[in-house]
């Protein structure tokens, strides 16, 4: 038996670890940028129209599906309370149930009714699935659905809670998953062992109400990837592996929109928006600019193509120049929205709360609004794009819109 | 490369056809290690290769999985979900589910709720006509999840029964249906054709309401810092005695609320202070020692301590206030218990944070009101606000 094992392990060693670029594996995808590859995406949609598929949902939710490989996962609560957790694995190819698991809430279920306890987005290594509630459960599973360990967070930290609830998103940065949880009452950031839900080090926060999500900022080599950590303070950089502090923003940032990365600029929703530029291999950044006017409503900015964009509480697109925050151009959206702008194939898709996708097309003097097409459903969800596929769902559907194979 | 992918899948396989039976640890070690778990991934280790032991166990460890639910904590509980999960759907696909021992499990009340709730639903997996047989029987179930369901379906029933102009069978029926409900939304569904029906219906009893209170305040709250004041009655509880408060001398008044829902506004009780903290306390008669839910409401900062010991504390303001919004595990003695809850207003001047306000019942895990047996809530409107205070 022992040479047995010793055969099997030395043999998973030498496995390759089966990476699908084309994943899309937490918040506003692998990079956290909302940014796809250039596979054409479908650019209208309707009922009978580039709809590849569309299930039923067990639950509600407005945490986003993500994509590892050929499989789609998502989050649900269900139940009067909220209390019942579901994560869902559906077959990117035909959206057939692959497999579901649920568990109870240990943690505060109320929320704000708009949102849910499933609000925030799973994230994965590509071999697990993270999936974090509003009640501060933690679920991890093998992509089979196999349990691999369960955190109650709010049974660590019994106030680290919001009675409007929480949304946001982990992420995996290197080996640890990184979270915030914070709260007017408790708030703390925890960065746990993927491979055994331990805590790596856990971090008192600024103690005011916050949804936004962490953001990554990639370093020359993976080990010097960062950890950004948004507050109403201004935003922190952190050594994922250990927690430690490597640089602070102390200005101030929003606690909705959060921040988004373009190689080594970082522009913070921190009095309008402020642009910080790290230099390779420094973690001491410079103020690039800062746009009083560049005001992002509840989604999170997004740099595509060369230009920074962003939806206003108005409902406003606007288009900016990232290296010096001047404004290029705007265009009216129907709003209003609670997801993210996401990018690919030289378009970008907004989706508004009534369910309605809108598409503009880049590369012009001006985005071009080329579509407006209704799911009928309300959607607060940031959609994932993955190999010309949109995947977006509401409270009760699951969505892949794709052009015809 | 192609080569060695094959091995190493022959190899997994291999693996995968089950633990090494001579080193293999039995069920109830492997379940021993998994309700091991506690606070901040303490336990992980031993348990994590517990749940991949026992996910590969068979099917007929799926009842002593359901049963290690009553020894679990709520954490361990959810270890032993997954882990039941894993097994049962796997059997569910191989056609060996066995709905009989699963639905035995569920008819035994004295198994554990959530296991019973956990082990009915992969039993509709296998067999659904069991919800006609069983749910008719759970209106009154421990767990929240029976009621609903056999509430809702005693609702549509005397709802329907109503429409068809059987006013007598339809209010019986939702009488019965009340009986059960521990939901708002159904309780509301339930009480309003009953009361269109001309029927009486004490919701402050039905949700269990601690509706009499005394009350003294304001206390000091400027920037919030009161919230860790140790202000004099939480020291003594002397009725009689005055206190410098945030302006003037202050002392205890009765106030028993008259609403519904048990809402003690603060704002109107006292006056819309800001920057201010009211002490409310409370006395509650319980026939027996026995584990209750102190469920509040409140958008409020506020501490709770029951006979003298803080049951908890939270400094959040104005971020909304709901029926049922925390709920507080508490231990009650028998005889005289003595609430206290201090509650915190801020300083925020917009419209929306002005409310100074909070509801609390005293219930079962389920929801269901468990009264005070010294003072009855329907009394709200006699006037007769000193029962609940004599004897102090």
């Amino acid at each position: 038996m022992q040479r047995f094992i010793q055969t099997l392990g030395l043999a998973v060693v030498l496995v390759p670890t089966l990476v699908f670029a084309a994943d899309w594996r937490q918040f506003r995808g692998n990079d956290t940028t909302a940014v796809g590859d250039d596979t054409p995406i479908p650019t209208e949609w309707s009922a009978d129209k580039n709809v590849a598929w569309k299930v039923p949902l067990t639950g509600r939710g407005l945490s986003c599906p993500i994509i590892i490989g050929d499989r789609v996962f998502v989050t649900c609560c269900s139940g009067y309370r909220q209390d019942r957790l579901h994560v869902i694995c559906f077959a990117a190819k035909d959206g057939k149930t692959l497999w579901e698991r649920q568990f109870w809430a240990t943690g505060r279920t109320g929320s704000h009714p708009k949102m849910s306890n499933a609000s925030s987005t799973p994230a994965s290594d590509g071999k697990h699935i993270f999936a974090l509630f509003s009640s501060n459960d933690l679920v991890c599973l093998d992509l089979d659905g196999n349990l691999e360990w369960f955190r109650g967070l709010m049974v660590d930290f019994p106030n680290a809670s919001n009675s409007l609830g929480m949304s946001s998103s982990p992420i995996v940065v290197g080996d640890t998953l990184v979270t915030q949880i914070e709260n007017d009452s408790q708030s703390l950031a925890v960065g746990i062992d993927v491979a055994t839900g331990e805590s790596r080090w856990t971090k008192e926060r600024p103690k005011r109400a916050n949804w936004t999500s962490p953001a990554v900022l990639r370093g020359t080599k993976s080990a010097d990837d960062l950890a950004l950590l948004q507050s109403s303070a201004g935003m922190t950089a952190v050594n994922p592996r250990t927690g430690a502090v490597v640089f602070n923003y102390d200005n101030g940032a929003s606690t909705i929109p959060s921040s988004t990365v373009n190689g080594r600029t970082v522009f913070i929703p921190s009095r309008g928006i402020t642009a910080l530029q790290f230099a390779e291999g420094s973690a001491n950044p410079e103020i690039l600019w800062r746009g009083e006017r560049l005001n992002p409503g509840t989604g999170t900015p997004i740099v595509y193509q060369d230009s920074l964009y962003f939806v206003n509480n108005a409902g406003v697109l606007f288009c900016a120049d990232p290296k010096n925050g001047d404004i290029k151009w705007q265009v009216r959206l129907e709003g209003p929205f609670s997801s993210s702008l996401v990018a690919a194939a030289g378009h970008l898709v907004a989706f508004n709360e009534k369910g309605v996708g809108q598409v503009v097309k880049l590369g012009g003097e001006k985005g071009e609004i080329v579509s407006k097409n209704d799911l009928g459903e309300t959607i607060l969800c940031t959609p994932a794009i993955v190999d010309g596929a949109i995947y977006v769902r509401s409270d009760e559907h699951l969505w892949k819109l794709a052009l015809p194979q | 490369m192609k080569h060695l992918f094959y091995a190493t899948m022959v190899a997994v396989g291999l693996a995968l056809t089950g633990p090494d039976t001579a080193d293999a640890a039995t069920s109830v070690e492997l379940i021993r290690r998994i309700q091991g778990v506690g606070n901040e991934g303490a336990g992980h280790g031993p348990a994590i290769s517990a749940v991949k032991e026992l996910s590969q166990a068979p099917v007929t460890t799926l009842p002593e999985i359901l049963r290690a639910f009553d020894t679990a904590s709520p954490l361990a509980a959810n270890w032993l979900c997954g882990t039941f999960e894993t097994i049962a759907d796997r059997a569910l696909k191989q056609k060996q589910l066995d709905g009989r021992t699963l639905e035995a499990f569920v008819v035994e009340r004295k198994n554990n709720a959530v296991a019973r709730r956990l082990a009915y639903e992969w039993l509709l997996k296998v067999d659904p006509t069991a919800a006609d047989r069983l749910i008719p029987g759970m209106l009154q179930d421990a767990s929240a999840e029976f009621r609903r369901d056999a509430v809702a379906r005693l609702l549509t029933a005397g709802t329907k029964q109503l429409e068809d102009g059987a006013k007598e069978d339809g209010a019986k029926t939702l009488k019965q249906a009340l009986l059960g409900a521990v939901d708002d939304d159904q309780v509301k569904a339930i009480v309003k054709p009953l009361r269109d029906l001309g029927e009486t219906i004490d919701l402050q009893k039905h949700f269990g309401f601690v509706t009499h209170w005394k009350l003294i305040g304001p206390f000091d709250n400027t920037a919030t810092k009161g919230f860790d004041v140790a202000y004099p009655p939480e020291k003594e509880l002397k009725f009689d005695a005055k206190y410098r408060g945030k302006d003037d001398e202050v002392a205890w008044t009765e106030f028993a609320t008259d609403d519904e829902y048990g809402t003690v506004n603060l704002a109107k009780a006292l006056a819309p202070h800001k920057g201010a903290i009211t002490y409310a306390t409370a006395e509650f008669q319980s026939p027996a020692a026995q584990s209750v839910e102190i469920r509040l409401g409140t958008p409020n900062a506020w501490k709770l301590w029951i006979n003298g010991e803080l049951a908890f504390a939270r400094d959040e303001y104005h971020r909304g206030a709901s029926l049922d919004q925390y709920k507080v595990p508490v231990k009650l003695q028998a005889g005289r218990n003595v609430l206290l809850l201090k509650v915190c207003q801020n300083e925020q001047t917009e419209e929306w944070a002005q409310d100074w306000k909070y509801q609390l019942r005293v219930c079962t895990k389920s929801g269901s009101a468990v009264l005070s047996t010294g003072v009855t809530t329907s009394q709200r409107n006699t006037g007769d606000v000193r029962v609940a205070r004599e004897g102090r």
